[in-house]
């Protein structure tokens, strides 16, 4: 269903909003040194939504962490909207979790004591703003997501596709051009993922939201435009969704 | 966020586990209470002891007659004899840096109103022994210089006398007999209670030195008198004023340079000193008692903590994801743990204060809460908050935000 004529040639032009040259991340347990990536050359540009595959072990997720500034690689380098985040304090991180990614979780991820409405206002008290702005601006998100009625309903007090949707209204609040999103259908029916991968694709093509989306769903991947498929901790594939046969 | 949005935050995780909250904070509440509560009956002791001590005289001497070796070599002990005299207290008088110098002449005598009869002690005093004495009356007035010259017969009565001789009448203006002579009843003394030597302070008649000595109470030899007290100006004078007193009376009685004094003074600020000691002593200890049951209560506070970042991984994960800094969840926890101790505080001083209220009614000990007392346990309450909650909120602040989110 996914325009995908063109891999966004004209977008690449531009400086890309992240670029990984040669990252490797290695766990050390004990005397014992695991690498899990060995090597990632990745570029995404402003405005692609990509699907990143791999079996379980290929290090995606770890590539998630590493893209979300949630972990840091143990060499190689990695600049994320200009910034070279490799050499950024543990403040400047945060900054750039709040400022410039929107996470979207396979569980979720809501605090589960906080009205709907607080767990969307959340990265904004970070960023700074007080109670009432925030409030306001998350009344607004949950609004376009259909969620306004039951903005102070807790999270287990609604269905699982609408805590997703909640959890995607969190994510964008900030208005990040980039939303990572960590198999965000695998705790969801089939009806439901249509709904939230559609909810996606409208993101991407009407606000130009730059999205990475892990899965190891064919279904899932096909909604993206290009695909990136690891395998031990290598990228084996890179390129257009409909090339990579599914 | 700002300090508002973390207070509110710290409520709400507060009220997450209301049963658990409130156990952590019972700990506080025992702690603070207990300083609070001992710090105040400590004070209320202490307050007891002084009154106690200042009704005896501040800075005071008391010259007795003393110890005497005769020529058949008997030794006399103190109080054996009398050899002091009124013109020792007027001598005595013109010393540098002393206040007031009172003569007393004492003996016990049964005693009439015209409803009951009583035995106890009449002193013969001037004015001067009010003065020492800081002693006040509760009804009537106090005798001075006028009636001493006149020779008058009127009494002020001590609160047991006047318990004893006239119930619950007051004897103001009664007629009292000593000796088959009648004394108008002019004051009655305000409450003091026993001194700190355990006798009664208000079981006495004291009636004019002049009416005393010419009318009720026979002496040694004309001019003789029981003992002397002498009041310094201030604490920091007693030295000189002992020396000064000492040397004046020796010369008074002509004691040569090789014989021992015929009087022995003694110094009661030693006896004050020792109280209040005993006083701040006891203080301490209180407080002492008090601040362990308040350190347990901080230890639980801190277990808690812990417990609480380790349940609460997941969430310092998610908030780290959304852009929370390590400051931001260093504050939330610390936070919760100063929220936990301050309102366990506020409920430990309003304990304390109960329990002051029921010591007072049930005890003879009138107890108060000092101001002192509650600030420094709120101070201290949040101070273990502070301390104890820090090394929780350490902990949590320093998770890697990976592992904190993939923590199950």
């Amino acid at each position: 269903m996914t325009s995908v004529t063109s891999v966004a040639a004209p977008v690449l032009a531009a400086a890309p909003l992240l670029k990984l040259r040669g990252v490797r991340k290695s766990y050390v347990t004990g005397d014992i040194e695991t690498p899990v990536l060995k090597g990632i050359d990745l570029e995404i540009g402003r405005g692609e939504f990509v699907a990143i595959m791999g079996q379980s072990g290929s290090g995606k997720s770890t590539l998630m962490n590493i893209l979300g500034c949630l972990d840091t690689p143990t060499s190689g380098e990695y600049s994320l909207d200009g910034h070279e985040v490799a050499t950024l304090r543990d403040d400047d991180l945060a900054r750039v979790r709040n400022r410039t990614i929107g996470f979207v979780f396979q569980g979720f991820n809501l605090l589960k004591r906080m009205p709907l409405i607080d767990n969307v206002a959340l990265p904004l008290l970070y960023a700074g703003l007080d109670r009432a702005q925030s409030r306001t601006r998350a009344q607004v998100r949950l609004e376009q997501t259909g969620l306004g009625p039951y903005a102070f309903r807790l999270p287990n007090q609604i269905s699982g596709g609408q805590q997703q949707r909640v959890a995607i209204s969190r994510a964008l609040v900030n208005d990040p051009p980039l939303i990572l999103a960590d198999e965000p259908t695998g705790n969801l029916d089939t009806q439901t993922s249509v709904e939230i991968l559609n909810l996606f694709t409208e993101l991407n093509r009407s606000q130009g939201i730059t999205l990475l989306v892990v899965t190891h769903e064919p279904d899932v991947a096909r909604h993206a435009n290009r695909l990136v498929r690891l395998k031990d901790g290598l990228v084996t594939y890179d390129g257009p969704v409909e090339d990579a046969h599914l | 966020m700002n300090f508002t949005q973390i207070a509110l935050e710290a409520f709400r995780a507060m009220g997450m586990n209301k049963l658990r909250t409130s156990l952590t904070m019972l700990g506080i509440i025992i702690g603070v209470g207990a300083v609070v509560m001992m710090l105040a009956i400590g004070e209320s002791v202490r307050t007891d002891i002084n009154q106690r001590i200042a009704s005896m005289g501040s800075n005071l001497f008391i010259i007795f007659p003393g110890s005497q070796t005769s020529s058949g070599g008997v030794r006399v002990g103190r109080g054996g004899m009398q050899n002091l005299t009124e013109g020792d207290a007027q001598a005595l008088q013109r010393l540098e840096n002393v206040d007031y110098v009172a003569p007393v002449i004492q003996r016990g005598f049964q005693v009439q109103s015209g409803f009951s009869n009583w035995n106890t002690m009449v002193y013969g005093v001037t004015p001067e022994f009010f003065s020492i004495k800081a002693w006040d009356t509760s009804s009537g007035s106090l005798f001075g210089e006028m009636e001493i010259r006149s020779i008058s017969r009127v009494a002020v009565i001590g609160q047991s006398v006047a318990t004893n001789l006239f119930g619950d009448f007051d004897p103001v203006g009664q007629t009292i007999r000593i000796q088959n002579r009648p004394f108008e009843v002019i004051g009655v003394l305000a409450d003091k209670g026993s001194d700190l030597g355990g006798s009664d302070q208000d079981d006495s008649i004291y009636i004019p030195m002049s009416t005393a000595r010419q009318q009720v109470i026979r002496q040694w030899f004309p001019g003789s008198v029981n003992y002397i007290m002498v009041q310094a100006q201030s604490a920091r004078t007693m030295a000189d004023v002992k020396y000064d007193l000492t040397q004046t009376m020796r010369v008074r009685h002509r004691i040569r340079e090789d014989q021992e004094d015929d009087f022995t003074v003694r110094d009661l600020s030693a006896i004050a000193e020792a109280a209040a000691g005993i006083a701040t002593g006891l203080t301490l200890l209180l407080g002492a008692i008090g601040s362990i049951s308040l350190l347990v209560g901080g230890i639980g506070i801190m277990n808690i903590m812990l417990v609480s970042v380790t349940e609460r991984t997941r969430e310092i994960g998610i908030r780290m994801a959304l852009g929370a800094r390590r400051s931001d969840v260093l504050f939330q926890f610390l936070t919760e743990a100063i929220v936990i101790c301050v309102c366990g505080g506020a409920a430990g001083v309003a304990l304390a204060y109960l329990g002051t209220v029921a010591i007072s009614k049930f005890s003879p000990l009138q107890v108060g809460m000092s101001a002192f007392g509650i600030v420094l346990a709120f101070g201290f309450s949040a101070a273990i908050g502070i301390f104890f909650g820090f090394y929780p909120a350490k902990r949590a602040s320093s998770l890697k935000p990976v592992d904190a989110l993939r923590y199950e």
